[in-house]
């Protein structure tokens, strides 16, 4: 089960983690975009509630904080009428000394259907998914530098939205790769919807060695790279990595790789700008632009909502017939106790 | 999958001739009942086909309604996709409302377009029509105006295909997809 997709997927294939989007075919990607899509329209109705997750239980074990993830995740499970629990890991047991596992096993026992998992260390939500709780929906809100799926589809639901097909597309991605949890899962994304043309702009202290095996062309000019691109994705630029020496002066980063209105020229006219956020107004990007008419940094934050109805739901229903799958075998070892 | 001839159903053969026959039952059933100004929603597929006869029968506004999120059998046969937006393109509070689907069989399907539509709002009154009603009811739901009323053996189901002609027909399947 070292293979990430078959660990996501149940045995006729339905979605029951969501963990990175390494893995997941083309079909699997689409299906998560169209559901997404239905899901889209929840969020303008009068009342923004649909009962599909009803009397299921949805917990967030936050151990890195995350405004946005955070919200968005916890608005998705209750317009989809789960009971949501949201535990800030600093306030809770583990600071008295309880382990990982110990409050896992203490939430599984409180029979939680789902728990959306941020943790600073890479393999995390794949750890819990695989060897503590595999009964239990496990999605991954980030793992350290490893990945952030969620955010990776809702990019794409975004380009898709607003760009269509992925096949013509010259997607950029900007800024610091090697520290980005969502970069990976992008290329990912972005390869298997077919984007054909991918490129990765920045420093070359940013960037992570792996990087030449994944079929994407780098730039260290960032007019070059950005050139007749129809997406540029933003980075957000942790001013930590100033400290580390990755960069000598966020004034320099800025001159060298901050979006201006002036550099923008260089994509297509009708280009669209996106960024996960929280924006570093003045260091990746000018306020001009990430107020502009082609920012899409807005438009995100609802899709990420409508994405997250749409992992959670179908890993629910996945999960769901998982267990019932295996509570009519009674030889199976994920029989749930 | 095979579809029964029509002509052992004699009923079914001339669709239209059932429109007609619901839309008298519909003024019937509104002046019955005194329903003032009805609004008329529609189900997705088949259930907007008719609605929009309807509708335009008696110069009504016009709603629809995919009930796919709120299916009671979501956790045994998941989600599909591509769900069309439901549009009330009116408020329902206190209005009298048409809810419109072409079969009503097991009442599920209403079951959850009550569920969706009590989410906008809370009507006057909802009356219930469909094109036809086939014997095998799991809930205790009834059309208050239905042309046509069948009795179909396990295993076959009624299709309305359309929306131009609307041909009812009946199909056999080895299970219910």
């Amino acid at each position: 089960m070292s293979n990430p997709a078959n660990l996501q997927l149940t045995q006729s294939g339905e979605l029951r983690h969501f963990l990175t989007a390494e893995g997941l075919d083309r079909l699997m990607l689409e299906r998560i975009l169209d559901t997404a899509d239905s899901f889209v329209v929840i969020g303008h109705q009068e009342v923004k509630k649909v009962p599909l997750l009803r009397g299921r239980t949805v917990v967030n074990l936050f151990f890195e904080n995350s405004t946005r993830t955070r919200s968005t995740f916890e608005l998705a499970a209750q317009r989809l009428s789960a009971d949501v629990l949201t535990l800030d890991i600093k306030t809770s047991a583990t600071s008295k000394g309880e382990s990982l596992l110990d409050t896992l096993r203490n939430l599984r026992a409180m029979h939680s259907d789902m728990f959306v998992i941020r943790h600073g260390d890479s393999g995390a939500a794949h750890f819990i998914a695989q060897q503590v709780t595999p009964d239990v929906a496990i999605i991954n809100a980030g793992d350290g530098r490893h990945a952030h799926p969620t955010q990776a589809m809702l990019d794409m639901l975004t380009i898709r939205r607003h760009k269509g097909k992925f096949e013509p597309l010259s997607v950029a991605i900007v800024g610091d790769i090697m520290h980005s949890r969502v970069a990976r899962d992008q290329i990912h994304a972005l390869k298997t919807l077919g984007c054909k043309d991918i490129r990765l702009v920045g420093p070359n202290t940013l960037m992570p060695n792996y990087i030449d095996s994944m079929g994407v062309s780098i730039h260290t000019d960032m007019n070059q790279g950005i050139d007749g691109v129809d997406v540029v994705i933003m980075l957000r630029l942790q001013t930590e990595r100033m400290a580390a020496a990755f960069l000598p002066s966020a004034g320099e980063y800025f001159r060298l790789y901050g979006l201006t209105r002036q550099r923008l020229k260089q994509a297509k006219p009708d280009a669209i700008v996106m960024h996960p956020g929280p924006i570093n107004r003045g260091i990746e990007i000018e306020s001009a632009v990430a107020d502009g008419p082609q920012s899409m940094i807005l438009n995100q934050v609802g899709y990420g909502i409508a994405v997250r109805m749409a992992i959670m739901s179908m890993a629910m229903s996945g999960q769901i017939q998982q267990r019932q799958a295996s509570a009519s075998n009674p030889l199976s070892a994920e029989k749930r106790s | 999958m095979a579809t029964t001839p029509t002509a052992q159903h004699p009923q079914l053969a001339d669709t239209s001739a059932l429109v007609e026959t619901l839309l008298l039952q519909v003024d019937n059933l509104i002046s019955q009942h005194q329903l003032q100004q009805p609004l008329v929603v529609g189900i997705h597929t088949g259930g907007v086909w008719l609605a929009q006869t309807i509708a335009q029968h008696l110069q009504a506004p016009l709603g629809q309604l995919d009930i796919a999120f709120y299916r009671d059998d979501f956790s045994r046969r998941g989600l599909h996709p591509k769900v069309n937006p439901s549009s009330l393109p009116f408020d329902i509070n206190d209005r009298h409302l048409l809810l419109v689907d072409d079969v009503v069989m097991s009442g599920r399907t209403i079951r959850a377009a009550l569920n969706e539509l009590f989410d906008y709002g809370r009507p006057a009154s909802v009356k219930l029509v469909t094109l036809c009603s086939v014997n095998q009811r799991e809930l205790p739901i009834q059309a208050d105006a239905c042309a046509l009323k069948l009795d179909l053996e396990a295993g076959q189901y009624l299709q309305l295909a359309g929306p131009e002609p609307l041909q009812l027909s009946i199909i056999e399947q080895t299970a219910h997809v």
